[in-house]
């Protein structure tokens, strides 16, 4: 076996010594564990980025509630805003937002999404990822190499702790989905090795200990508007990262401490809805008229 | 042992809302329907704890029912999967239970017909799935291998005389895993394949003697 990349740091030293790309050494990592080919993976991250486009594109046009009623119609009141008012932050910000809403939404209506790395966490990626892809006019084969920098990302993470909630709270779904919107900016960007890793480090440390406790069990609140909120997280990373700023702490031990923090997090706070946000008042009352 | 791929991480490409709760749900239907592979007189599916408790919302039902039909994670049907032409051809219930001596996201198939069966299974995470029950047996199957699966009669040499033929196919094993009711009784087996079997091998495996069940489950698409 020539590599078998399961840190950060081996990552690291494989693109250096090797003056490739991470999602160069990332595919060629693939092929040596021996149960996909480069073309396996390169079609589906195709099939996904594809996917992503298409629940975009749907996302934008409905207003359709979820079963629930409780959510649905948050993209259209973003976009109506920014049709009159321009965001503080700029295009692109405004797009990542609307796009990370339309994505979670579509989700929740049941419609066709990526799970990236979770559906809960889907609208991460794509709208960071897409977003600046159309602004910059990325080419399609860079939007698959910047999929695959940010699946190698979850990869590694997925390596020391399960990207679930019930198993390792928010900061595992949507806290890791932000570190791999990070990468795959950051590697859209031009960035070296060292300033994607650094930017997904930068993302991870800074979600820490995030709890899931969704209202009546559902991936709706507080899951869809934390959304847009991990996505523009993913993009200060990113910027810290394109400057150089260094996470004072290496990404690995950063992994170590999420799920060190994951295990240590009340099971009342992972996914099973019984503490945090879902047993406030208000969700209780909500819980009462939609699960009877 | 499995180590997760970067086709996990972005993937499935499915229909929401939940990644435990909704693909692995049809997942969980879809190998269910191989396994028993031929159309039932009546289903019910058992759905425990967290399945049971927030299913409804999570389309649990919907995608367990539309899996066991035979649609993808991504099928644009499942949302409305009970009023398709197939479900209205099934006899199909569902219960809803808690049981703490179960997975959170557990699902029982008791399938009556021709041959009656009972298929547990979990998701456990970001699709993933696993059937751990056939009947009385424990049998490994997470969806991602081609998977032989044979019940019976114990006696020795059937593990020699099965991965002979197999031999013969050049297919590599990834894992095999044994169960039995009692010595001399019933007994299963449960081979993970780095290939695919031709159907002369599954045919020759099933002419073997006191053979019971021969099932080849095809890996479940990403």
């Amino acid at each position: 076996m020539r590599y078998s990349i399961t840190t950060f740091r081996q990552l690291y030293y494989a693109c250096k010594e090797q003056g490739k790309k991470i999602f160069e050494i990332a595919l060629e990592n693939e092929v040596d564990k021996g149960d996909y080919t480069e073309y396996q993976v390169r079609l589906q991250a195709k099939k996904s980025l594809d996917a992503m486009k298409e629940a975009i594109k749907e996302g934008l046009k409905s207003v359709e509630l979820s079963p629930s009623g409780m959510s649905g119609d948050d993209c259209d009141k973003l976009q109506k805003r920014y049709a009159k008012t321009p965001s503080l932050l700029g295009s692109l910000a405004e797009k990542i937002m609307i796009y990370a809403l339309a994505t979670s939404e579509q989700n929740l209506r049941m419609g066709t999404i990526a799970a990236c790395p979770t559906a809960g966490s889907c609208g991460i990626v794509p709208s960071v990822l897409i977003a600046y892809a159309e602004e910059n006019k990325i080419r399609e084969d860079d939007e698959i190499n910047a999929l695959i920098t940010a699946g190698e990302v979850g990869r590694i993470v997925s390596n020391k702790m399960a990207l679930a909630g019930a198993v390792g709270g928010c900061q595992a779904e949507c806290g890791v989905a932000s570190a791999m919107a990070a990468a795959a900016l950051t590697q859209m960007r031009g960035g070296t090795v060292k300033q994607v890793i650094n930017a997904s480090a930068l993302a991870l440390k800074n979600i820490l200990g995030l709890t899931c406790d969704p209202v009546c069990g559902l991936v709706e609140i507080p899951c869809v508007k934390r959304n847009p909120f991990l996505a523009i997280h993913a993009v200060t990373a990113s910027e810290l990262a394109m400057a150089d700023i260094m996470s004072k702490i290496p990404a690995d031990e950063i992994v170590d401490a999420m799920e060190q923090t994951g295990q240590l997090m009340s099971p009342l706070l992972k996914e099973s809805s019984e503490g945090g946000l879902a047993t406030t008042k208000t969700a209780l009352a909500l819980a009462k008229n939609i699960l009877k | 042992m499995y180590q997760s791929s970067i086709i996990d991480i972005i993937s499935p490409v499915m229909a929401g809302p939940s990644s435990s709760h909704t693909a692995g749900a049809v997942r969980l239907g879809l190998l269910a329907r191989n396994i028993y592979n031929a159309k039932p007189d009546k289903i019910i599916f058992k759905l425990y704890n967290s399945y049971a408790s927030t299913g409804k919302g999570h389309g649990t039902d919907k995608g367990l029912l539309a899996g066991f039909l035979g649609f993808s994670v991504c099928d644009k049907r499942i949302k409305t999967v009970f009023d398709t032409p197939e479900a209205e051809e099934l006899n199909y219930e569902f219960e809803y239970l808690q049981d703490f001596n179960r997975h959170p996201n557990a699902v029982d198939f008791v399938i009556e017909g021709g041959l009656n069966m009972l298929i547990s299974g979990n998701s456990v995470g970001a699709g993933e799935i696993e059937i751990t029950n056939i009947n009385k047996f424990s049998v490994k199957l997470n969806g991602k291998y081609n998977t032989l699966l044979l019940v019976y009669e114990d006696m020795p040499g059937v593990i020699s005389a099965v991965t002979g033929v197999i031999q013969k196919d050049n297919v590599n094993i990834a894992s095999l895993h044994c169960d039995r009711s009692g010595k001399g009784k019933d007994a299963s087996m449960c081979i993970c394949l780095d290939g695919e079997l031709s159907k002369d091998c599954i045919k020759e495996i099933s002419e073997l003697k006191d053979m019971y069940i021969v099932r080849y489950i095809k890996k479940l698409e990403s």
